[in-house]
């Protein structure tokens, strides 16, 4: 196996986290809810999936209670944001903050235990193709439903009704409202959809990532996932392009110093973050094209009947 | 609420136990842990510690912890609030606690403090540490002696003296075997990121090298190791479950028998303050048992380990030079321990830059 596509291996499983739960956090943002629990919801989702893993042996198991967790986890925001219509970045961040606790809490029996993988799925034929096939057809389920599920998001929002009308709802939520679109219930679903995708993520770190269970091990990759979101304003497959370079960027940083060119680490480490940030002001530049993307009623409360 | 009521309840047992002569007070022992008790590594290794002091002396002490104190001005408040609930002796179990734990002390001259891997001490504060560097030295050698290709990869945390001092003391026990040895280093800048340091493992073995060992938190690079077929060193405690077939040893840390020694101490009435640097001999530090590897490299691994123990055999002795080969320490001269603990340069054969 060559370095470049040994560095490449690391890159997609250091990217597919980021790139799900900054999937399912769009879709969220979309319809107009600003969810900064990702982080917490992500981590639910890592210890639930460790958890059901252990208990009845199957990661596939893990990978349904990840979601289910994530999910479940997310459903808790959509309570209180949008039936009791609590401020969204204060429960966003209150919900960060419990998922990091409840999580210590639930996967405290589980510390220390030998983490079972998601064994890769090779595709037939397509995984014989050189270069290509291992890296991108010999791979774990969560990476296929990675892709799957943004190509998805991608054509739901933009090829069909119930995506205009999420869209709508994101956009104008009393316009939607008056054309008769449930606002509420279309944003129940949009974030219960972000809270699956951030559970699905957490089960990619504690059974793919690092097979196994310690606390706070999401290390601020939630937060990652929402700048992402901003950085591919708000269209799906730039999330995949951010995702990528991200991941790119900070695999890259760490062969360099492997490899001895003498640049200072601390340099190195921050350069995921300067390329970020670089990106947005190249993106940002067109004023226009960022403001239609960005959904206008992004965080502010709906009261239906006002 | 619970903490009023408790400081309630502790000052009417004071009282009662005034009024009833002779009855003897347990002493309070106190703990302010960095991390999580459960965290598999240092913390763990400290709570280890404490459980031991509460087993050996019994109903004469009682031990009480705060975890998960974040460094800072909030460290203050946590070991504050200690010293006011009655805690006689406090250990602040984190190098971050430092000016915290110093500042609280003088606030607080009757209570002592014991400030692990700092340098700052006072009438009332002592500070401990452990010689892991020796450790280090042991696992260079059998590195030396089980690499193929003469290269082990090494995952670091942050550029500080301690962390410094084991790349050092790592790369002088393997030359000692091989004077061609070679590592390379990565900085991972976090203590704990399982993510990143099981990506900087797999960047090192992507590279070639065919040793690991880590100076981070997690087991995540004895797993990569262990899925890619290499031997690893584990860290700070035990990790041999995370690697059955690849763990060749661990420096584990063993502070219970210092805290015991230190709480019987003020029990008596005979704690001082101190500046306490033990090693392999003293037991702060052990390690795990020599593992995967063939029996002449085991014998190496243990005569090293008992000439650490003896006094014979001090990692940082001459002739040693500086990496850009200027000399430093002469045939048979010994660092001192100031050096050490201020150490800010590499030893002569490690590959790489050191971030200043």
């Amino acid at each position: 196996m060559g370095i470049v596509e040994a560095i490449l291996l690391s890159v997609i499983t250091a990217a597919t986290p980021l790139v799900l739960a900054a999937a399912g956090e769009l879709v969220a943002e979309r319809s107009g809810v600003l969810n900064l629990g990702v982080e917490g919801m992500m981590i639910m989702g890592a210890v639930c999936a460790f958890a059901a893993t252990q208990l009845s042996g199957s990661p596939y198991i893990g990978v349904l209670a990840g979601i289910a967790a994530g999910a479940l986890f997310s459903l808790l925001f959509g309570f209180l944001t949008l039936t009791l219509v609590a401020n969204q970045v204060a429960t966003g961040l209150a919900l960060t903050l419990l998922g990091l606790g409840v999580s210590g809490m639930l996967g405290e029996s589980f510390l220390g235990m030998q983490g079972i993988k998601l064994q890769p799925i090779a595709i037939p034929l397509l995984s014989q193709v050189p270069f290509v096939g291992p890296l991108l057809f010999r791979q774990d389920a969560i990476f296929y439903l990675s892709i799957a599920i943004v190509a998805g998001i991608h054509w739901f929002l933009f090829r069909t009704r119930s995506g205009l009308k999420l869209r709508a709802v994101g956009d104008s939520h009393g316009s939607a409202h008056a054309l008769g679109v449930d606002v509420i219930r279309t944003r129940y679903l949009a974030v219960l959809f972000g809270g699956a995708c951030a559970g699905l993520a957490g089960a990619q770190l504690s059974l793919v990532y690092t097979p196994q269970w310690v606390e706070n091990m999401s290390a601020g990759r939630g937060w990652i996932a929402l700048a992402l979101v901003v950085f591919a304003s708000w269209r799906p497959w730039r999330v995949v392009a951010g995702g990528y370079l991200f991941g790119a960027v900070s695999i890259s940083q760490l062969h360099a110093q492997a490899f001895g060119i003498g640049i200072p680490s601390q340099f190195l480490s921050s350069l995921p973050y300067v390329a970020t940030i670089v990106v947005l002001i190249l993106i940002s530049h067109n004023r226009r094209m960022t403001l239609i993307n960005t959904p206008a009623s992004l965080g502010k409360p709906f009261v239906p009947d006002r | 609420m619970k903490k009023l009521l408790l400081a309630l309840a502790t000052t009417t047992a004071v009282i009662g136990f005034a009024a009833a002569a002779g009855a003897q007070e347990k002493a309070k022992i106190c703990f302010v842990y960095v991390g999580s008790k459960t965290d598999g590594g240092w913390t763990q290794a400290h709570d280890i510690g404490r459980q031991q002091v509460e087993k050996e002396l019994g109903d004469k002490v009682e031990t009480q912890f705060l975890e998960n104190v974040p460094e800072g001005p909030d460290a203050e408040r946590a070991i504050e609030r200690l010293a006011r609930s009655g805690c006689g002796l406090i250990f602040t179990t984190s190098f971050g606690f430092m000016d915290a734990t110093v500042k609280i002390a003088q606030k607080f001259p009757d209570v002592k403090f014991e400030h692990a891997t700092g340098y700052k001490t006072a009438p009332n504060v002592a500070t401990y540490n452990s010689r892991f560097y020796e450790g280090r030295y042991i696992q260079g050698q059998i590195a030396a002696k089980m690499s193929q290709k003469g290269v082990a990869g090494y995952i670091a945390s942050f550029p500080i003296p301690e962390v410094v001092m084991g790349i050092n003391s790592f790369v002088i026990g393997a030359r000692s075997v091989n004077p061609d040895f070679k590592i390379k280093v990565v900085w991972a800048n976090t203590w704990f990121d399982p993510g990143k340091e099981a990506d900087a493992a797999k960047a090192l073995i992507d590279q070639g090298v065919d040793i690991l060992t880590q100076h981070t938190d997690t087991t995540a690079p004895m797993q990569v190791a262990a899925e890619r077929g290499i031997k690893a060193f584990g860290q700070a405690s035990d990790m041999i479950a995370a690697g059955p077939q690849t763990q060749l040893t661990a420096i584990v840390d063993t502070w219970g028998a210092y805290y015991v020694k230190r709480a019987q101490a003020f029990l008596d009435g005979k704690w001082e303050t101190t500046s306490s640097w033990d090693g392999l001999k003293d037991g702060i530090l052990t390690m795990a048992p020599y593992t995967n590897m063939p029996d002449d490299v085991k014998a190496m691994a243990e005569a090293t380990e008992a000439k650490i123990k003896s006094g014979e055999l001090k990692p940082f002795t001459g002739p040693l030079n500086k990496q850009d080969g200027a000399a430093w320490l002469k045939e048979g001269e010994s660092s001192d321990d100031a050096t050490l603990l201020g150490m800010n340069f590499y030893v002569e054969g490690v590959d790489d830059k050191l971030p200043q």
